[in-house]
Parts: structure tokens; sequence; C-alpha cells
């Protein structure tokens, strides 16, 4: 589905660019300006991403994973509504199943004293992330297509020229989660061990307390590359699949226009297929992973050394 | 790839998501599941209950089984005493019956005998004193002649 007119650079360029919606530093607020025109047909853009700085959301991230987030909840809600004991339906029988498996991981991995956040916070996640992962198995296309009005997004006219379908592509969204993590992380570690005994956690292992500066060397990067890293694996894994993605469908870009055009179609569609098979796994992987690490991590916020 | 709003954006939303999962969903479902637990548990155990209830009562079944075979044998066995102490009785009765009537037979036919004998031995004594009437022509005292008749009468 790749345009004639769009080069390869431009292509990919395209499909890693947020629809972005921030205050420039002329104080007004817009869609970016990409290339010289609006992410938005009928807007007028005053700067381009960069310029905007912090003050800036990426709508489509936001959009999608508020979307599933939001799709994620009123389907659990009706579940938990009708729940009964004696008569699980199917629809209720798969959520016992998630409910069931989630529940056991935070048995198996939080031995701490029963928190009643576990179990919710880690079934969030794990559906959550799995939903906005999923986004990555949709033809790479086919959003940024209907979002611009069903025409191909470089096309004149159109809608919205930019949407990008996978939230977790975008690095805000899983930092934004892991910096959720993070906040219970340290609310948990001063709960539970106080504020000296956190710190003290930090400065006086391994080594005791005469070596605390050599200790605050090996503990602080620790501590906070794990809750970093949190996020940041979740990016990446999905970061890189999206991008492989993006590859193979540069390979449709010729399918009408030569011979080896179409053969070389045909090999995408064989790529793309393996690929997203492959993918499959990543997608449920980095769901579970993510509920699991957070899981561990709290549980040692609640631990005592 | 820049930070931005966004992070923040995500954080709220996330908050928001947890937070209604643990108001409104997890503990619902959680409480179906464990209700479903406990009575598949507790089914379980009224099962394993029932089980050996009904072990009990297949021993107790065995017993009493056990026991009335054995009353049954005993019945039997008694009958079977009494059968043969009556067929046993039956034969000396009958055995006595045959061995009185023999005898009374026996007298009967001894009586009869002694009691033609007798008849025989008066018409003998009789037909004697005729026949010596005759030969001697006359008249035999039968008062004189008695004596030797009845001792010829004794005599036969």
């Amino acid at each position: 589905m790749a345009s004639k007119e769009l080069n390869s650079t431009d292509y990919i360029e395209h499909h890693l660019t947020n629809l972005t919606y921030g205050k420039c530093p002329d104080g007004t607020w817009s869609f970016a300006e990409v290339h010289g025109k609006s992410q938005v047909a009928g807007t007028e853009a005053s700067c381009n991403i960069n310029e905007m700085g912090f003050w800036a959301f990426q709508v489509d991230t936001l959009f999608m994973s508020v979307l599933l987030g939001m799709g994620m909840i009123f389907f659990m809600r009706r579940v938990a509504k009708n729940a009964s004991s004696s008569k699980p339906g199917r629809i209720q029988n798969a959520v016992e199943y998630l409910v069931t498996l989630v529940r056991d991981q935070v048995q198996d991995n939080f031995t701490a004293d029963k928190n009643p956040l576990m179990g919710p916070l880690a079934l969030t996640i794990f559906v959550w992330v799995f939903l906005m992962n999923l986004m990555d198995l949709i033809p790479i296309d086919l959003v940024p297509w209907i979002a611009n009005g069903f025409t191909a997004p470089n096309a004149e006219g159109g809608v919205i020229h930019y949407f990008k379908v996978l939230p977790v592509a975008d690095i805000n969204a899983p930092m934004g989660m892991a910096l959720g993590v993070l906040i219970l992380i340290h609310y948990y570690s001063i709960k539970n061990k106080g504020l000296g005994g956190f710190l003290a956690e930090l400065t006086f292992q391994p080594y005791g307390k005469w070596m605390a500066p050599i200790n605050v060397i090996f503990e602080i990067p620790g501590f906070y590359a794990k809750q970093l890293a949190l996020g940041l694996r979740l990016y990446g894994n999905l970061f890189a699949g999206e991008m492989i993605f993006i590859l193979i469908a540069l390979f449709f870009g010729g399918f009408f226009s030569s011979i080896t055009g179409v053969l070389a179609g045909v090999a995408g569609l064989a790529l793309n297929f393996i690929w997203a098979v492959f993918h499959i796994l990543v997608v449920i992987l980095q769901a579970f992973l993510f509920m699991v690490l957070t899981l561990v991590y709290l549980q040692q916020a609640h631990e005592h050394h | 790839m820049n930070f931005n709003a966004t992070l923040f954006g995500q954080l709220l939303a996330f908050v928001f998501f947890v937070w209604f999962t643990m108001q409104y969903v997890w503990p619902y479902i959680l409480e179906a599941l464990e209700e479903r637990e406990k009575e598949i548990s507790d089914g379980l155990e009224a099962a394993s209950r029932g089980k050996r209830e009904l072990d009990e009562a297949h021993q107790k079944k065995a017993e009493i089984l056990e026991e009335a075979k054995k009353e049954a044998a005993d019945l039997v066995n008694q009958a079977n005493a009494r059968a043969n102490q009556l067929v046993e009785d039956a034969k000396s009765t009958a055995h006595e019956e045959a061995e009185r009537i023999k005898v009374s037979a026996q007298s009967d036919l001894d009586q009869a005998a002694k009691r033609t004998k007798e008849e025989l031995r008066s018409e003998v004594a009789a037909l004697s004193i005729a026949g010596a009437e005759k030969i001697l022509g006359s008249e035999i005292d039968k008062d004189k002649n008695s004596q030797i008749i009845d001792q010829i009468a004794q005599e036969l």
C-alpha cells in the first residue's frame, strides 16, 4: 500500500511520526507541522514537533490507549456484573481464566502481606498492554489510511495525515506506565521500610555502612535501571517489531508496476505472515513480562532486608 | 520519540484503569471464582463422604448377609436333624407296631389251633365212643367209662 510518490525514507519516517498536538514557542496550541503542512487537514500549524518541547500530546497514542483501555474496562465490567459462581458463560470463562492466571502470578511472585492493589494492578497491566501490543498485528497502513479519510496519507486532501496505531511504539506510553510502577515502588518502599529503611537499603548494602559511597554507586543505578528497563523493554520490543513490519511493507511498493514488483510483493506477504506469527509470541510475552516484573519489583518494595 | 506530556496522560489513564479494575471488576470476578472453588471443594468433600458412607454400608451389608447365611444354615441343619429324628421315630413305631401285630396274630393262631385241637379231641372221643359202642354192641355206660374215655381223649 506504500504509495509510489513516497520514497522509502519518507515512508518509514511517516510511520514513525506521531499525531502531535502541543504548545508552540509562540504560545499557541496546535497540531504539529511536518514537511511544511499541518498533520491535520484544515488546521494551521505554527511549529514542528521538536519545537513543542514538553507540552505536547501524542494524540494517536493517547487515543488508542484510552480507547483500548475503555474497551477493556467496559468488557470486564460487564463480565464482573454478570459473574455468577454457578453458571459461567463462555465469556466469563475466558475472563476467569485470565483472572486465575493473574491471581496465580500474584500469589507466586507476591509473597508479602496481602495487598489488595496487586491483583487489579496486574490484571490491568496484562490486559491493557496485551491489547495495545496487539495493535501491532493490524496491517500497518490500514488505520492511517482510515484516519486520512480512506486515502493514502500522503495524498492530497485527506483528513488526519499522521496516525500511529501502536501506542507502545511511542516511548511515552510504556514509560508512562513504568512511571506509575516507579511511584508505587517508592510509595510501598517508604511505607513498609520507612524513609530511613528505604535509604539504608540503597546506601548500606552490600558492603555495610562504612562503604556507603561505593554502595550508592552500586545500588542507585541498579534500583532505577530495572524500573527504567521495565518501560524500555516493552517499548524496544514493540518498536522493533513495528519497524520490521514497516520494512516488510516496503516490499509492496511496486506491486502494480512491474513483474519484479509483484515478486517482491509475494515475498513481502510471506515475510509479513511469518513475522506476524512470530510477533504473536512477542505481544503476549511482553504483556506478561511487564506484569510479572511489576509484581516482582513491588514484592521487593515490601520485603525487609 | 520524544518525551512529552503524553507520558503523564498515559500515567493518568493507567491510574484510572487500575482504579476502575480494583473498584468494579476484580472483586466481583474473584468473588465468583472463589465461591465456585468453595462449591467445588464442598462438592468433592461431600462426594468423598458419600463414598465413605457407601463403603461402610457395603461392609455392613456383607456382615448382615454373612449372619443371615449362618442363621439359615443353622435352621436347615436343625430342620434336617428334626426330619431325621421324625423318620427314625416313625420307623421304630412302625417296627413296634408290626411286631405287636405279628405277636397278636401268632397268639390268635395258637388259640385257634388249640381250640381246633380241643374240638377235634372231643369229636374223636365221641367218634371213638360211637365206634366202641358199635363194636361192643352195647351201650357203654358213659359214666363208668368216662374215665377211660377221658384218658383216651387225653392221649389224642
